[in-house]
C-alpha cells in the first residue's frame, strides 16, 4: 500500500524524525494561507500523488513569494502530471503540500527495504541523492553503500555510523544521522513497511539532518494488523476497477489492450496475458478470479472487464479442486446476467469434470467459442478481437 | 525414488478443523496420503475424517502419532507462529499453504529455520506431491501420473497446466513442488534442484517462474555449474507492467529488477530452454528428453 508524502512525513514526525514544516492545501487560497502560517520567504509547492518522479515533471516548485505559491498551486491543482512512474495517462493532482524552504547544504539518499536474495532487510545509503537514484544504481553501483540487518539484532548502531562516515558527515552530523536511521528502522518494523525512502535526506547549513522527501510503502499482507496505516489509504490514487475488484476478492490490474482475460491463479493469469501477446493481441487486464469461481465473482469480473471496452473476452480456467461444471455454470449465469452484447466470449476449461463443463457451455445457447488448450484459446481470442475491431 | 515425500510420510495438519484444512485433508486421504493427526489449539480429543485424532499442540501430535511432516492451513495472521511451533516440535518438513503471511513474519521464520532441522515449503503455495504416493496440499491429484520429470514452480494453476501436459505426453512426474508466490519462501529453486539432481528416478526438471526477485537467475547459474540432468523452464509475466503486484506478493518488478525478459535471457544463457507459452511447457521438456 502506498501513501502520500504529507502522510509519510506525519508518520516520520510521530517517530521523532525531523521533517520541514508543511501544510496541506486543496485550493490556491489555502496554499497562500499555508505560506502565511509557515512564515519565512521561501516555500516549496509539492504535488501530492503516489507516483515518484514529480521533480522532473514540474510537480515540485520553489516559490519566493506568497503570490508565487498561489500561482504554482493553481497551476498544479486539478491538472494531470506525467512522470516516468505514472504511465502515459498521468496522475491527477488533487492535493498539494506547501513546505517551508530549507537551507540545503548537502543531499543524500537513505533507504530501507527487503533484500529478497538475502531474505532480510537492508539499509542503503548514497551520496548521490536527489531525483536520479535509479540512474545512479544502474550507472554507478559503487556509489551505493549497503548493510544487511540481522533480524535478531535489528539495526546496529555501527551500521548507520559507517554509512555516515562513508558519506563524509562530520562527527556531530554523524550522531544525528545515526539517531535518524534508528528511528526510521523502528518505524519500518513497527508499521510493517515494505519500503522507506528518504530521497533526499538533507544536511542543512546548520547541520540538521532532515527528511526533505519521504516515501513509505507498506506490506499489503500486514494491513490486517496496521489499522492506523490503513487509515491513510487513498482510493483516489487507485484505479476504480481495481478498487471494486478487491471488494469481490478478485485480483485485477488494468492494462492497455482490448482482450479481456479471466483466469484462475496469478501465474496462469500472467501466462494467459503473455500468450495473447505472443499471438499478436493486446491483453486488456490481468484478472485472477482465485480459488472459488462462483457465479457472483465471475459476474463481477465480467462487469469490470466490459467497462474497459474490450473486443473479446478470454476465460481460461484450470479446474483443480474447483470443478469445471461449477465454473461453466458460473460463466453462463454471468454472461446472461451481464449481457455481453456482441463481445465474443472464448472459454477454455481444463481439469476436473472438463467434459461436463464443456457440454454445459455448448448447450447454453450462448455464442461461446470453446477452446481445448490455452494456445488455441488465445489465438481464437486474438482473431475474434481483430474481427470485431474491424 | 522421487523426493521429500512418499507413501511412508506421516502427515499432521495444523488447522485441520478449519474449512480449508478439513476439506483438503479429506482429499489428501483419498489420494492415499497418511494423514495421521490434526492440530487445533483447544480442540484436543476430537476426531475428524473418521479416524484422524486432533491435538492441542504439534508436540503432542508428534509424541502420539510419530508424524514427521506438517501441512499448515492456518489463517495468515497466525501462520508464521504455526510454522515456528512445528519447527520447535522437530517436524522435518513443513508445508505452509496459507497466502497473506506478512513479510516481517517470514523474515523471522527464515531465521528460525536456519538453526533447525526443518525444511519449509511455501508459504502461499499449493503444496507437494509425489505422483501416486503422497499428496500434501491442494493440487488435483488425478492430473498427475508417476513418471520421469520433477517440477518446481512459484505458481499453482500454472503448475497444473504444465503437469497436465507432461502426463498427456507420456513423460509423467516424480515429485512436483509449489514453492509459493511470496517474496520470501522456505525452499527455493536451488534447494530442490539439489535434491532432484541426486534422485535416480528424476530424468529432468521443469522450472516454472515469474516476475519478481532474482531466484530464477540464481538457479540458472547453479544449474549451469552443477546440474547433471536437463532443466527446462517457463517464465510468466512478460506482459506485466512494472511496479504492480500481479496477484502473488512476490510477483512485482521493482526498481527495474525482476523482469521476465531478464530471467529468460539468463536461463537461456545457462543452457536452459524456455517455453514460449504455457502450452509448450511439456513439449519443451519432451524435446530435450526424447521419448
Amino acid at each position: 500500500m502506498k501513501i502520500h508524502e504529507y502522510q509519510a512525513k506525519e508518520i516520520l514526525k510521530d517517530y521523532g524524525i525531523s521533517v520541514p514544516q508543511g501544510r496541506l492545501a486543496t485550493t490556491a487560497e489555502e496554499a497562500m494561507a499555508a505560506a502565511d502560517e509557515l512564515g519565512g520567504s521561501v516555500w516549496v509547492v509539492k504535488a501530492q500523488i503516489h507516483a515518484g518522479g514529480r521533480g522532473n515533471a514540474g510537480g515540485v516548485k520553489v516559490a519566493r513569494s506568497r503570490d508565487e505559491v498561489g500561482e504554482f498551486a493553481a497551476g498544479m491543482l486539478g491538472k494531470s502530471i506525467v512522470t516516468h512512474q505514472t504511465g502515459p495517462e498521468g496522475s491527477l493532482i488533487r492535493k498539494i503540500y506547501v513546505e517551508e524552504g530549507v537551507d540545503i547544504d548537502r543531499e543524500f539518499y537513505l533507504g530501507l527495504t527487503l533484500d529478497r536474495e538475502k531474505r532480510c532487510l537492508a539499509v542503503i545509503g548514497s551520496a548521490e541523492g536527489g531525483t536520479a537514484i535509479e540512474e545512479v544504481a544502474e550507472e554507478n553501483p559503487d556509489a551505493i553503500k549497503k548493510f544487511w540487518i540481522d533480524p535478531s539484532f535489528g539495526l546496529l548502531t555501527y551500521q548507520p555510523r559507517l554509512l555516515a562516515f562513508a558519506l563524509g558527515l562530520s562527527v556531530k552530523e554523524m550522531r544525528r544521522f545515526v539517531d535518524f536511521s534508528q528511528r526510521l528502522y523502528r518505524l519500518y518494523v513497527d508499521l510493517d513497511a515494505s519500503l522507506a525512502e528518504i530521497n533526499p535526506l538533507v544536511i542543512t547549513k546548520t547541520g540538521e539532518v532532515i527528511a526533505l522527501d519521504a516515501k513509505l510503502n507498506f506490506d499489503d499482507n500486514a494491513l490486517f494488523r496496521q489499522k492506523s496505516v490503513l487509515e491513510y489509504r487513498d482510493t483516489d490514487e487507485e484505479d476504480p476497477g481495481e478498487v471494486e475488484a478487491s471488494q469481490y476478492d478478485l485480483s485485477y490490474i488494468k492494462l492497455d489492450g482490448n482482450i479481456g482475460c479471466l483466469v484462475n491463479g496469478a501465474g496462469l493469469a500472467m501466462g494467459t496475458m503473455d500468450t495473447i501477446k505472443y499471438y499478436g493481441g493486446e491483453p486488456a487486464n490481468f484478472l485472477d478470479v482465485g480459488g472459488g469461481a462462483t457465479a457472483e465473482k465471475v459476474t463481477a469480473a465480467f462487469e469490470i472487464i466490459l467497462r474497459d471496452n474490450v473486443d473479446a473476452i478470454f476465460v481460461n480456467i484450470f479446474g483443480g479442486i474447483m470443478r469445471c461444471d461449477t465454473i461453466a455454470e458460473g460463466v453462463i449465469a454471468a454472461a446472461k446476467q451481464v449481457g455481453l452484447g456482441d463481445v465474443p466470449l472464448i472459454v477454455r476449461l481444463a481439469g476436473t469434470k472438463v467434459e461436463e463443463g464443456k457440454k454445459m457451455l455448448a448447450e447454453s445457447g450462448l455464442p461461446i467459442l470453446a477452446a481445448s488448450d490455452l494456445a488455441e484459446g488465445a489465438k481464437l481470442a486474438v482473431e475474434a478481437a481483430e474481427k470485431r475491431k474491424a | 525414488m522421487a523426493i521429500l515425500v512418499d507413501k511412508d510420510t506421516r502427515v499432521l495438519c495444523q488447522g485441520i478443523t478449519g474449512g480449508a484444512g478439513l476439506f483438503h485433508c479429506g482429499q489428501m486421504k483419498e489420494y492415499g496420503t497418511q494423514v495421521v493427526a490434526g492440530v487445533t489449539p483447544g480442540k484436543a480429543g476430537m476426531t475428524v475424517l473418521d479416524d484422524v485424532p486432533v491435538y492441542d499442540t504439534v508436540y503432542q501430535a508428534v509424541d502420539d502419532t510419530r508424524a514427521d511432516t506438517s501441512v499448515i492451513f492456518v489463517p495468515a495472521p497466525f501462520a508464521a507462529d504455526a510454522i515456528l511451533e512445528a519447527i520447535d516440535a522437530g517436524i522435518r518438513l513443513i508445508i505452509c499453504i496459507t497466502e497473506g503471511v506478512p513479510v516481517k513474519d517470514m523474515i523471522q521464520v527464515n531465521q528460525a529455520l536456519a538453526g533447525s532441522q526443518s525444511r519449509l515449503i511455501g508459504p502461499n503455495c499449493p503444496g507437494i506431491i509425489t505422483a501416486g504416493e503422497c499428496k500434501i496440499g491442494i493440487m488435483p491429484g488425478h492430473i498427475h501420473k508417476r513418471g520421469r520429470v520433477g517440477v518446481i514452480s512459484r505458481s499453482g494453476t500454472l503448475t497444473y497446466e504444465a503437469v497436465d501436459q507432461l502426463t498427456k505426453l507420456g513423460l509423467g512426474e516424480t515429485t512436483c513442488i509449489g514453492i509459493g508466490g511470496d517474496p520470501i519462501v522456505g525452499s527455493g529453486y536451488i534447494d530442490l534442484l539439489t535434491l532432484f539432481n541426486n534422485d535416480p528416478e528424476t530424468d529432468g526438471v521443469v522450472m516454472i517462474g515469474e516476475i519478481g526477485g532474482t531466484a530464477e537467475e540464481e538457479a540458472a547459474a547453479w544449474v549451469a555449474a552443477n546440474m547433471k540432468k536437463p532443466v527446462t523452464s517457463f517464465i510468466a509475466g512478460q506482459t506485466a507492467p512494472p511496479g504492480r503486484r500481479m496477484g502473488h506478493a512476490g510477483a512485482i518488478v521493482s526498481g527495474g529488477k525482476g523482469l521476465a525478459a531478464d530471467k529468460i535471457k539468463e536461463l537461456e544463457r545457462c543452457g536452459i530452454p524456455v517455453a514460449n507459452t504455457p502450452s509448450e511447457i511439456g513439449q519443451t521438456m519432451l524435446n530435450v528428453l526424447g521419448k
